[in-house]
């Protein structure tokens, strides 16, 4: 464990990275652009992560006080579930937008979507 | 096939099962504030059931049932309500400020105005995600023959 | 006063909410456009009164002062600036939408994407903590997105596309640095994570590796120049008043106000993020101007031309920077810096926002972008003639307009800084700029009208409106600048500077 975990969540997201850059296909782009924003979230998860923590849940009969002794931070928790919503958003944006640079275009290919240039 | 959508046997059970699964996102929802799930997580098991309907009988005898304009309306009726509940607030003193006694703990009415924001978003996600299938799945009417011949890219 | 500040956010969020649900309903219907007009003007009245308001901080929800959770909205000099350039930019886009986006169907997307485009701007500026600054990036950015692609032609599409692909790698990285900072301070409030920086050390590996993250994405999000690859596609593509916004508020709002807010108030000045602004800065002003005149696209150009504008501003904040962050802060030269710096951000605003939307009802009447096929369109459109010209001179710095006295004043405060060179190249890119304008004034508005533009008709009141209305404030805001100065800019200059030790 110690540091190697982190640098893990780093080296996926330098896969991700490495797709979006050097990849063609719309499709795969996508799936890239995927991987990045998991990466950092699975980073921001880890961050909140103490060993042996329990889940960050009130029970009956425990206070406040007793659950930040043990319970693993739930900030990053509430952060990774919010940039998750937001992930969520995008890809639909991003596949319906990949649908109709289908039809406009019949190719995946990014070398054969283009028409801007300059 | 001469119907639309698939075989009977999964027109059936979707017909038994997408009530109950719709109900067990609300449960999630309403249940938010003591365990995890929430509005989100309810709203996405209720989108499911949607998803499953359209599915199931194909996105044209569905249309009756989860149709774009609809979904417009509860996604825009949810974000809405979320709002209101967070104006709300100023009765008491500010934006997002809870305003609803906050009962006791662990019960099902306590929380304050929670259950109430949550049930704002079970709302907001499910008509959203479930617009979004509808949307993503009527693009296939609207593709251009011209290029249909060229779609063995992928 | 302080009840005010969340209204400025959920005014938008909830006309636009509104919009989508009474879309369908018949003769409601009609209402959206006014109630998009009705929204905006109101949020613009509610920033107004701001100004005669200290410097609010807003818990929402109720958490106090001392507690670490909750969130924050800081409303202080630089956020009310903002709050006047993002919602008066926004009125006369929406304004100039009325009549201009009736070529289009379902105009009611459109004016709830652009009320939520607006409100989450609104949302950036006024954003205490980080994980809200992104959040609120976030969904002016998606809004963004789908309206650039709102036409869905394919140039469109391929320009949305592109865009939303870096806007989405610049978000993950700015995630990936506030969640470095996070886990070195244990705080998501801005003002909190610069105390426990300034412990740790603004040196640090960790500190270092998460500003380049956050700076890496926020410079792809003002379009500073490695990064600017999305802008000259993206800008262009959409329609008129949304060129307007994304040109002349959003790389702002969520670029350039961002990154003077992470560098000022959170990380703190230190020589390394300087000189990276300076650098980004100085090629942005460079690159931008050369790649713009050699445009033959109006629109094209003008996204250039944002580019090597937007890179004066950086230019000067980085200097400013550079300036506090020596042995003897120097903070009257940072201070003139920043009023440069700021007050060419409200300049650019109002004058890019009223070139693009000068461009688009000469497009609508010419059906063309080409400046080759234009010509002689000051007899056959004076309005929107007099209008794009001066909004071309303010732009290219010919006094008495207003960008002749920001870029003068960047221009003596980068030569009190001690930066000859940089302040020789801000006097050539400003001259390579007027030659650009010149470029459009000859192909556009003078010589004899082209066959494109023979039927040519000036454009229809509501947009009339819009450009004028701009236009007054490109000529009285370099007529007014003391007050101005006053009342806008030294506060904002104040709310960066005072963030530092």
């Amino acid at each position: 464990m110690g540091i190697t975990i982190y640098l893990l969540t780093f080296a996926v997201l330098l896969v991700g990275l490495y797709i979006v850059v050097a990849k063609k296909n719309i499709i795969k782009i996508i799936v890239g652009v995927l991987i990045i924003d998991y990466a950092v979230n699975l980073l921001l998860v880890l961050v909140g992560y103490r060993s042996d923590g329990v889940a960050p849940i009130l029970s009956p009969g425990q206070t406040a006080a007793d659950l930040a002794e043990t319970g693993v931070d739930p900030l990053p928790q509430a952060m990774v579930l919010t940039s998750i919503v937001i992930g969520l958003g995008i890809t639909a944006l991003m596949v319906s937008m990949a649908i109709r640079l289908h039809q406009k275009y019949g190719t995946f290919d990014m070398n054969r979507i283009r028409k801007l240039r300059g | 096939m001469s119907q639309p959508g698939m075989t009977i046997i999964v027109k059936n059970t979707t017909r038994i099962i997408a009530g109950f699964i719709a109900l067990f996102g609300v449960y999630i929802a309403l249940t938010g504030h003591l365990s995890p799930g929430g509005g989100f997580a309810g709203g996405v098991i209720l989108a499911a059931a949607a998803v499953l309907v359209v599915l199931a009988f194909g996105s044209g005898f569905a249309g009756r049932i989860v149709n774009e304009p609809k979904c417009h309306i509860w996604d825009g009726t949810g974000a809405m309500g979320f709002l209101v509940v967070a104006l709300c607030g100023y009765i008491t003193g500010g934006f997002f400020v809870n305003f609803i006694p906050i009962g006791t703990a662990h019960h099902l009415l306590s929380g304050g105005m929670i259950p109430l924001a949550n049930l704002a978003i079970l709302l907001k996600v499910g008509a959203g995600l479930a617009g979004a299938f509808v949307a993503l799945s009527a693009f296939k009417y609207g593709r251009p023959r011209s290029i249909r011949r060229v779609g063995r890219e992928l | 006063m302080e009840q005010l500040v969340p209204l400025l956010v959920a005014l938008p969020l909830g006309a636009a909410f509104l919009i989508v649900m009474i879309a369908h309903a018949g003769p409601l219907k009609r209402l959206t456009t006014p109630l998009a007009v009705l929204a905006v003007l109101v949020n613009l009245l509610i920033a107004g009164r701001l100004l005669w308001a200290g410097a609010l901080h807003v818990y929402v929800g109720g958490w106090g002062q001392g507690q670490t959770l909750g969130i924050e909205l800081v409303c202080d000099g630089l956020s009310k600036l903002m709050l006047i350039v993002i919602n008066f930019v926004a009125l006369a886009s929406i304004i100039f939408a009325t009549q201009y986006m009736r070529r289009f169907t379902k105009v009611w997307l459109f004016d709830a994407l652009f009320l939520l485009m607006t409100g989450a701007m609104s949302a950036v500026v006024l954003a205490g903590d980080m994980f809200n600054l992104f959040v609120f990036l976030e969904v002016a950015a998606i809004a963004s997105y789908a309206l650039v692609a709102f036409g869905c032609e394919s140039e469109e599409l391929e320009a949305a596309f592109k865009y939303l692909i870096l806007g989405t790698v610049g978000s993950a990285f700015i995630l990936l640095g506030v969640t470095i900072l996070y886990s070195l301070t244990g705080h998501l409030n801005m003002a909190k994570i610069s105390e426990a920086l300034r412990t740790i050390g603004p040196d640090s590996p960790g500190v270092l590796l998460g500003g380049a993250a956050i700076i890496a994405g926020l410079a792809l999000k003002a379009a500073m120049v490695p990064f600017h690859a999305w802008l000259p596609d993206a800008h262009p593509s959409a329609p008129a008043p949304i060129s307007a916004m994304l040109s002349g508020v959003l790389i702002k709002a969520s670029g350039v106000y961002a990154l003077a807010r992470v560098v000022f108030g959170v990380l703190g000045v230190s020589p390394y993020y300087a000189n990276i602004l300076i650098a980004m800065g100085l090629l942005s002003m460079v690159l931008g101007m050369f790649l713009a005149i050699g445009q033959w696209d109006f629109k094209r150009l003008l996204a250039y031309s944002s580019i090597s504008q937007v890179g004066y501003v950086v230019l000067a904040l980085g200097v400013a920077a550079e300036a506090m962050s020596r042995a003897a802060p120097d903070r009257t030269v940072a201070a003139l810096c920043l009023f440069g710096g700021l007050f060419h951000l409200f300049n650019h605003a109002t004058f890019k926002s009223l070139l693009f939307l000068a461009s688009g009802s000469i497009e609508q009447q010419a059906h063309t972008r080409l400046l080759k096929e234009m010509g002689g369109l000051s007899r056959r459109m004076p309005v929107t003639s007099f209008c794009c010209r001066i909004g071309a001179l303010s732009i290219s710095g010919v006094p008495p307009f207003n960008g002749f006295f920001s870029k003068l004043i960047i221009i003596i405060a980068l030569v009190l800084s001690g930066h000859n060179v940089l302040a020789a190249v801000g006097i050539g890119v400003a001259v390579g700029t007027l030659l650009m304008y010149i470029k459009v004034q000859r192909y556009v508005l003078e010589g004899e009208p082209s066959d494109a533009v023979a039927a040519a008709r000036e454009a229809p009141a509501g947009m009339c409106i819009a450009l004028v209305l701009l236009t007054i404030v490109c000529i009285c805001a370099g007529l007014a600048l003391v007050p101005l100065r006053d009342l806008l800019f030294t506060p904002a200059g104040e709310a960066l500077l005072g963030a530092l030790p």
